[in-house]
């Protein structure tokens, strides 16, 4: 949707909201962490690590309408990158300097793969650029065909089994279904006793994702993106292809899954192909839509909802917890498709949509005459 | 060399028979609503869930009717699946036409919550459930019949819905610390249960060194037949034709008188029953947990894709050519074939487990895609999106 206002107005709304970010933000690490036991501290750090991949899906489903039910991949494959370098931290002097869970299944040698995530830097910019590059070639052989809707969702759920399959098969690359943990160090200090400086640190890089996500979205590419999600063909006739911008906004939405997937592994201490998991993947759809997809705040708040809902409803009643998560997929569909940032529109004076319809039976004019054929 | 020429055709073939069976129903749904049902796998579940329940009730019954449960097996899967396939369209997706990826969620909803009921069903938890529907239909319909139902409906629904929910949640708890165990035992729970084929499904027919197991040729057999009666029923009869025309065109079918909501229904139905039949031949194979439908979900989608929607040969030629291929692949004898060719044998010898040859087959199906996007045969006609 495209407002119009003037430039200097728009520079003090950014201003504003730049501010509010921030304060939330000093709230996040100066008061709450009085407000919580440590517990639930670090389970809000895991949730806000996994907002981060949850704006996103936002991104690309939200915006774009894409719905990708495979960044469970990304998310894994960013915490894998991160934990190959804190499993090489070795100390020098020790006598075997292979991670522990190589010689169990007798390798001798590093992988050569594995030789370059010695160097810190390397890791933090392979975090960055793999998972970029794996979405965006994926993206680039799917759209490219026109693939999309819901061939486009099952491929990517495809994805997720294969790559699922390929880390679970691997037991002297990754350590199969255990997976990599038991971290030491990093950067030379202890890890366990850094948690705080990693609660910071993932609130920062939050908070540098919803930037990069408000950029994005605001401005030209912004349109472009909704144009796709709401009539691609309409797009595509009045001259763009759609092709370049699905790719980048693919590429992009995997390497904030990756980054994500890295802050998440490094306060669990632990990744596991589990992540790849067909169910985890769609999970992280269904925090976006309860909060409110095709809004920033929403993919935030519904990732912070949902899943302390789920740690405190998983703590008291294990079994009652897939019949609700199986409930909120039904209502959010059903009943609330703008998630609980849409609630507020029922304080506010409804606002007439100034878009397109995709589909002539979503246009108003046209239900009104139907259940009205008299006028 | 013959024989193991024929093994593995055989595997592949009976893999890609299972694949195709599974993916019957599903093709069906989408080629007419372009609806994916991720609770597919589920209901799949439930049909296997059904004959170890049949298999049960059988087993209190004299000896040589024990020998042919599987038949009445069959029979109650289908209705089973194509009984909760009907609900699950008039409750949930009726509403989602024409939003496909809503429905997808919406599915997946419903496949979490049929998996979570299988484990954790028991008599307390269905009294609930009954309970429930008596007092919400049934207060629907009582005020159904009011001249101004449309005006008060959100109302209605808002305060029968909560007070519903309480009243079945109290007489359940109630029951549960009445009678304990005997009302809160769970029938399956969380274990795998085992369907004992029959005597004459046990077993194999020889040829040469390896033996055709007698339980994957009947699922062979099932398969041609839901195939052959699938095809009849298309071709032959007036709710096929019904079918295949809303399949082609919606609107024009709408406006011609054909009543595609209940072809919608009926056609779900139908899917999902053959989704149930497909739960009953997968029980043969192996034992059967909440999670079973998941094993076959993803690989049934990937033949609706590969085949398209436009024909039914598409999805069996799909079918059993994934099975082949994910076969030759997994088994390593196209590493033992290559074997002369020392890296292309090591390439192969890489991928040849049975989750690593996934790996491989998405790959294939990707490259695939590059050439026919739409599938082997992709919908035809001024409906296609472009």
């Amino acid at each position: 949707m495209i407002t119009l206002v003037p430039k200097k107005k728009r520079d003090n709304r950014l201003l504003i909201e730049a501010g509010i970010v921030v304060t939330i933000a000093l709230i996040l690490i100066l008061i709450i962490p009085w407000l919580l036991t440590d517990f639930r501290l670090s389970l809000l750090g895991r949730f806000l690590a996994l907002s981060i991949a949850a704006l996103g899906i936002d991104l690309i489903w939200g915006y774009t309408g894409l719905l990708s039910m495979g960044h469970g991949v990304f998310f894994a494959l960013g915490g894998y990158l991160l934990a190959m370098y804190l499993k090489l931290q070795i100390p020098k002097d020790a006598a075997n300097q292979l991670p522990e869970f190589m010689n169990l299944y007798g390798v001798t040698e590093l992988p050569s793969f594995w030789q370059p995530f010695h160097d810190f830097n390397f890791t933090l910019l392979a975090i960055l650029l793999i998972p970029t590059i794996i979405g965006g070639l994926l993206g680039y052989l799917v759209f490219r065909n026109r693939i999309r809707g819901v061939y486009f969702s099952i491929l990517t759920q495809a994805a997720t089994v294969v790559f699922f399959n390929f880390f679970n098969g691997q037991q002297k690359l990754f350590n199969g279904t255990n997976g990599l943990t038991d971290f030491k160090t990093i950067l030379g200090a202890d890890i366990s006793t850094y948690q705080f400086t990693f609660y910071i640190l993932t609130i920062i890089a939050l908070m540098f994702a919803y930037a990069l996500c408000r950029w994005l979205t605001s401005g030209r590419f912004g349109n472009l993106l909704v144009a796709i999600r709401d009539d691609e063909n309409r797009l595509r006739f009045s001259g763009y292809n759609p092709t370049g911008f699905k790719v980048v906004v693919f590429a992009v939405s995997a390497a904030l899954a990756a980054i994500g997937g890295a802050f998440y592994t490094i306060q669990t201490g632990r990744v596991s192909p589990q992540l790849m998991d067909i169910g985890f993947s769609i999970e992280m759809v269904i925090w976006v839509a309860a909060g409110g997809r095709g809004t920033l705040v929403g993919a935030i708040l519904g990732t912070l909802l949902v899943n302390f809902a789920k740690s405190l409803l998983s703590e008291q009643f294990p079994e009652v917890w897939l019949f609700f998560q199986g409930a909120l997929f039904l209502i959010v569909v059903t009943v609330l498709p703008d998630g609980v940032v849409g609630l507020r529109k029922l304080f506010y004076r409804r606002q007439q949509p100034i878009s397109t319809y995709p589909n002539i039976d979503l246009d108003p004019e046209v239900q009104s005459e139907r259940e009205h054929p008299s006028n | 060399m013959l024989s193991g020429l024929l093994e593995s055709i055989f595997n592949g073939v009976s893999i890609g028979s299972v694949l195709l069976i599974s993916a019957l129903g599903l093709a069906i749904v989408f080629g007419l609503m372009g609806v994916i049902n991720l609770a597919h796998g589920e209901l799949m579940m439930l049909g296997a869930y059904t004959t170890f329940v049949v298999q049960n009730i059988f087993k209190t019954l004299p000896a040589p009717l024990f020998e042919f449960y599987i038949f009445f097996a069959l029979i109650a899967a289908f209705i089973v699946a194509a009984a909760v396939g009907l609900v699950l369209e008039r409750g949930v997706i009726r509403f989602l036409y024409g939003r496909p990826l809503e429905t997808l969620l919406a599915t997946w909803g419903v496949s979490l919550i049929l998996q979570q009921l299988v484990r954790s069903i028991s008599l307390g938890l269905s009294i609930a459930i009954a309970t429930f529907s008596l007092l919400f239909f049934g207060g629907m319909w009582l005020i159904k019949r009011r001249p101004d139902f449309d005006r008060i409906r959100n109302g209605t629904i808002a305060i029968i819905l909560p007070l519903s929910i309480a009243i079945s949640a109290a007489v359940s708890i109630f029951l549960a610390q009445t009678y304990g165990l005997t009302i809160t035992k769970p029938w399956f729970g969380a274990q795998n249960v085992d369907v004992t084929a029959p005597e004459w499904l046990r077993g194999g027919f020889p040829i040469g060194d390896f033996q055709l197991p007698y339980s994957r040729l009947f699922i062979m057999a099932i398969t041609v037949i839901c195939l052959v009666g699938i095809y009849l029923f298309l071709q032959q009869t007036n709710w096929g034709l019904r079918i295949r025309a809303v399949t082609q065109n919606r609107q024009m079918s709408a406006c011609l008188g054909i009543p595609t909501a209940q072809v919608d229904a009926f056609t779900f139905a139908l899917g999902s029953g053959l989704a149930g039949v497909a739960g009953c031949a997968i029980s043969l194979l192996g034992s059967v947990g909440p999670n079973t439908g998941q094993n076959y979900v993803v690989d049934t989608f990937m033949v609706v894709v590969v085949g398209g929607v436009g024909k039914l040969a598409g999805t069996i030629i799909a079918a059993l050519s994934i099975g082949t291929a994910s076969y030759l692949i997994g088994s390593g004898n196209l590493a033992t074939i290559f074997a002369p060719i020392q890296p292309v044998a090591d390439f192969f010898t890489f991928f040849a487990t049975t989750s690593m040859a996934k790996v491989m087959v998405f790959a294939l199906i990707i490259t695939f895609l590059q050439v026919r996007p739409g599938g082997i045969f992709p919908q035809k006609g001024r409906n296609v999106e472009l």
